[in-house]
């Protein structure tokens, strides 16, 4: 009838999540922390995809941006330095219905956690993987992290770092197996929501290095880089994020970057003079872990008792 | 010495349950109609009684003798008649034999081991087969320390270790015959089948070698035999370096009787990739092997079938596949490993069948990875394994702190090496036991058992995964490089689908129970699933409340460590105390864990069978400990641990009560029950044999002679 087909109703959903069905405790981080911000863009691509609560969990490791999962209503898992992602790995492996959301920082990924990080972008399994990079340990009260920048002081070096700084960018572009790489501040709340919700959506592991304002132990860092817009470059293209204009006001330096070309991102990102924003890297046909790991999930207690006197007449005698 | 006069005259008496007995040896070629010895009951537990009642029952045992021997030279019943013949063939009835193939690596001595430990499992004898691994890959040929190869022993009893000294050795040369005199693998009369190729090799230096070796070989007392194995090959095949071990199957199976058909199944199965031709020719080396035992070589021995239940429906295992069968046994689909040896091969084989039962075996970046992968999987309501061995536990400690603290189900299975540091790869020690006891800093109550057999390492699995879901904890399961590459006939184990974890829980969550509902009396609670709608609460490793809140306050932070420790006592009060092996009451008591189970009760029966006071108990759980200790203990004049791990020689003049460091199992003995428990310990890395084991047990015996 009229084209349409038979069983054709209104999607109805029994459930509708506000934001505040995300929310979880009061957070304690600093006034002023970019971690306020993200932790928001979290909550509202939740509710734009309307991800049921006890079907997503956030793990992170330890840090201040660590303690992500405490402000989440959802499940969460709070483990070890250095440590959410073979665990966030493990989850996804067994429970791909899950949604699962990465919150990690500086130094628990790109110091304690390398090994992870690298090796996870590879399994490339279906997550969402935030790092709050304020270019410091926060937590701990002001070390040196791999990204704080040569003229910083810290607490273990006092007047500077002594090694100019990774840059995460080229070394997570460099994975064999990677599929979505992005980069943001998190001050610009149209872009951070764009950007994460594409992390979000992205088949594979959506890795976002974000920018993040520490204002008590590394002011100078953010204010540098807000002060001086031009130390930015915003990359827009139709497969990547595409800004409204009040956006690119913000950073006059903006220019077309298509997000399927990998050495083009390799070469923006080697780019120490410029911080690239926006996505670098896109592929959604890139093989997932997950889902080779978890091809015998659906196998009955009989089918597996089958299986098992099978494996055991290999042994009979 | 006061010790020799207690030991004097006992002449044919020994001692069972305090009561004195007889026994007279019966000479071998009546053995199989009068049995090894005969023996009885003085009744009574009077040594001067005994002495005096002995005589009559030897009197009577001899006229016995006689006249079995008479019975059997007037050939009265035919099978004496057939079994004399046999006998004047060389033919022999044995009770068990030790043999030994040893060659270069790549020559295929294991694979004949194997084929014919298989053979003697399916005719019904109780087998252990260990391999004997050089520490490199591909060491150079000839070279003492690359013996490659493997142990037979075979038995008409179910065998649980790897026995004293081999009774028969095939080597295929004669230098890689060294590192295993060393080891102390043979004896006076071991019988030495070597490869004579080398007498006539074209290089000087090799023939010397032979010759000497030949002369070190007689002045040990081996009996060995030269043999063209190599010449008789070539007849068949133009490299008998691929080969010769079928060859040799086939002398073995001549010399042990075995069966010709069974044997070749077997190599049919083994080369069942390769062509027709292949398998052919395999079984053309073999026959010629058997034909030339039979016609050249005097050695005949039969090996009666054990009557043994567990070998009725057998399936032939390692260790590490014991351990991946029990995997899959337990239900668990997610094993997460790095590679390391010994334990690694259990990776392997459940690579090659785990997705019979929908498993997935995850290679991690690393040990550390490996276990949070495991732990994900666990904390989103499907308990995993995680395998490794001593240094990967090392790394895994921050780990089980998490799971111990969070309260996660996980099965963490350390197949033990010797240690520190990288030690011993491929060699047994029972060296993790403290580290997995208290290893973890803070402190951490978790589950700790030990396998003390093949079967152990199946069965434990499952044990394990079903204690981490009802106490909400890790379970640490020890093995060893010994079980793990131990091969044995074990009982087929019956799983029934209630050995499998139930269906994940999906359904929704009670919102007014929180996530850490702690039973004030048992510490045990229920744990949400991700999935279950209303129980959505935050994991964390932090000092944390019933809600799962951080709290860093003192009662908060007391609760949690209670509760936690709480739930060991609750597992406490489920078990029974150990069984003692042998009388409750007596001199000594040795005190055993994990794969030495099996040669500390051959070598406490053998001392039981000479009427020695000693027994044996064995502990499976190591925490929380198995109950009634204490009181198990003071039935003896003197309790000590036999462990493969490291203690101080309490004779050394440096070492004193003071100094003093205790093997692992008797340093947590003493602090749990507070008695002077003794101990015995090497790290040889080699398993003890039960022969070594007497050693032991005489000394200590002899220690408390005089003491009183
Ligand atoms: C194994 C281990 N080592 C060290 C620490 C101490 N520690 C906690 S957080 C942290 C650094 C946090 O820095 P980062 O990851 O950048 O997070 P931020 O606090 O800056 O968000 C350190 C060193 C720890 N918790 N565990
Ligand atoms: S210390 Fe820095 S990173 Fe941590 S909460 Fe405060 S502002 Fe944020
Ligand atoms: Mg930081």
């Amino acid at each position: 009838m009229f084209g349409l087909k038979g069983d054709w109703s209104l999607e109805v959903k029994d459930r509708y999540f506000t934001l505040e069905d995300y929310s979880g405790a009061e957070p304690r981080w600093c006034t002023g922390c970019g971690d306020h911000g993200i932790l928001a863009a979290v909550h509202r691509v939740c509710r734009d995809a309307q991800l049921e609560p006890e079907k997503t969990v956030a793990v992170s490791g330890i840090g201040c941006s660590s303690r992500l999962p405490h402000y989440m209503n959802t499940y969460g898992f709070h483990g070890l330095h250095g440590r959410a992602l073979p665990v966030a790995c493990g989850i996804k492996s067994r429970r791909p219905d899950l949604d699962v959301w990465v919150a990690t920082g500086d130094g628990d990924c790109f110091s304690i956690g390398a090994a992870h990080w690298v090796h996870a972008m590879r399994y490339n399994m279906d997550m969402t993987m935030l790092v709050f990079d304020n270019g410091i340990y926060g937590l701990t009260k002001k070390q040196t992290s791999p990204t704080t920048p040569l003229d910083v002081p810290t607490n273990t070096h006092p007047s500077g770092s002594l090694l100019p700084p990774l840059n995460p960018l080229t070394v997570t572009l460099g994975i064999t197996n990677v599929s979505f790489v992005a980069q943001i501040v998190d001050w610009n709340a149209q872009l951070r929501h764009q950007v994460i919700k594409m992390a979000h959506e992205h088949k594979g592991t959506g890795f976002v290095r974000i920018i993040q304002r520490c204002p008590v132990y590394v002011e100078a860092i953010g204010k540098a880089l807000q002060n001086e817009p031009a130390r930015m470059r915003l990359l827009t293209h139709e497969f990547g994020v595409e800004v409204d204009d009040s956006v690119k006001r913000l950073f006059p330096n903006h220019g077309e970057h298509d997000p399927t070309d990998l050495p083009a991102a390799l070469k923006i990102a080697a780019d120490d003079s410029v911080l690239p924003l926006g996505i670098l890297y896109r592929n959604p046909d890139a093989p997932c872990y997950d889902q080779m790991s978890s091809e015998g999930l659906e196998m009955s207690a009989q089918e597996k008792l089958a299986g098992l006197n099978q494996a055991f007449d290999h042994f009979a005698i | 010495m006061s010790g020799k006069h207690t030991q004097e005259d006992t002449r044919y008496l020994f001692k069972r349950d305090k009561t004195w007995w007889v026994k007279l040896a019966v000479p071998r070629e009546l053995r199989d109609v009068l049995g090894y010895d005969l023996r009885r009951s003085l009744h009574t537990r009077d040594l001067e009684e005994a002495r005096s009642a002995r005589w009559d029952a030897i009197a009577e045992f001899r006229e016995k003798i006689e006249s079995a021997t008479a019975e059997q030279i007037m050939g009265s019943t035919p099978s004496a008649a057939a079994k004399r013949e046999h006998h004047e063939a060389g033919h022999q009835i044995v009770k068990e034999h030790t043999v030994e193939i040893v060659s270069d690596s790549g020559e295929g001595a294991q694979k004949c081991g194997q084929i014919f430990g298989l053979v003697c499992g399916k005719m019904g004898n109780g087998v252990w087969t260990v391999e004997i691994i050089p520490a490199e890959i591909q060491p150079p040929a000839r070279e003492r320390q690359g013996a490659s190869g493997i142990r037979v022993r075979m038995g008409s009893h179910y065998v649980t270790n790897m026995g004293d000294q081999a009774d028969l050795v095939v080597a295929f040369n004669e230098q890689v015959l060294y590192s295993r005199i060393a080891n102390g693998a043979y004896r006076k009369g071991t019988v030495v089948l070597l490869e004579n190729m080398w007498a006539e090799d074209p290089d000087e230096k090799i023939r010397q070698q032979y010759a000497e070796a030949l002369q070190d070989f007689y002045a040990q007392g081996l009996i060995v035999h030269e043999l063209p194995i190599q010449k008789e090959c070539l007849k068949l095949v133009e490299n008998p370096r691929r080969g010769k071990n079928m060859f040799v199957l086939g002398m073995l199976c001549h010399i042990y009787q075995r069966d010709v058909d069974k044997a070749k199944e077997e190599i049919a199965k083994t080369f069942r990739k390769k062509s027709a031709k292949v398998v052919e020719i395999n079984h053309k080396l073999f026959d010629a092997g058997y034909a030339f035992a039979r016609d050249n070589l005097d050695y005949e021995y039969e090996i009666p079938s054990a009557d043994d239940e567990r070998l009725a429906s057998a399936i032939v295992v390692n260790g590490n596949q014991a351990a991946g069968l029990g995997v899959m046994a337990a239900g668990i689909d997610l094993v997460a490993m790095y590679p390391i040896t010994p334990a690694t091969s259990a990776s392997h084989y459940l690579a090659d069948d785990f997705n019979l039962t929908g498993g997935f075996v995850h290679q991690a970046e690393d040990e550390i990875a490996a276990i949070g992968f495991a732990i994900g999987a666990s904390y989103a309501g499907k308990t995993a394994c995680t395998i490794t061995s001593g240094p990967g536990m090392a790394l895994k400690t921050e780990m089980i702190g998490l799971a111990v603290m969070a309260e996660l189900p996980l099965v963490i299975i350390d197949v033990q090496r010797g240690g520190p540091s990288t030690g011993l790869p491929t060699k047994i020690e029972q060296g993790d036991l403290l580290s997995t006891l208290f290893g973890v800093p803070g402190d951490s109550p978790k589950v700790v058992i030990a396998a003390a057999t093949i079967a152990e390492c199946l069965e434990f699995v499952s044990v394990a995964r079903r204690i981490a879901e009802s106490f909400r904890t890790p379970v640490i399961v020890l093995t060893d490089a010994n079980l793990a590459t131990g091969v044995q006939p074990i009982a087929r184990p019956d799983v029934t689908e209630d050995w499998f974890p139930p269906p994940l829980d999906q359904s929704d969550w009670d919102e007014d129970v929180p996530p850490y509902d702690w039973d004030e009396e048992t510490g045990l609670s229920e744990r949400p699933i991700p999935g279950m709608r209303n129980g959505e609460y935050i994991l964390t490793g932090l000092a944390h409340n019933r809600q799962s809140k951080i709290a860093y306050d003192s009662a908060s932070n007391q609760e949690g460590a209670i509760m936690r420790s709480r739930k060991l006592a609750t597992l406490a009060a489920t078990l029974k105390p150990p069984e003692v092996h042998g009388d409750e009451t007596g001199d000594l008591l040795i005190v055993s864990w994990g794969s030495t189970h099996g040669a500390i009760e051959e070598a406490v029966d053998r001392a039981r069978d000479a009427g020695k006071s000693v027994a044996s108990v064995h502990l499976r759980f190591l925490s929380p400990l198995e109950p009634g200790l204490e009181e198990i203990f003071r039935g003896f004049r003197k309790v000590m641990t036999i462990e493969l791990n490291y203690s101080d020689d309490p004779e050394h003049p440096l070492i004193n009560k003071e100094t003093r460091r205790y093997a692992q199992l008797a340093q947590v003995l003493r602090s749990h029950t507070l008695m002077d428990i003794d101990c015995w310990s090497v790290v040889p890395g080699h398993p003890l044999s039960p022969g070594r084991i007497c050693q032991v047990i005489d000394t200590h015996l002899g220690k408390l002679e005089g003491v009183h």
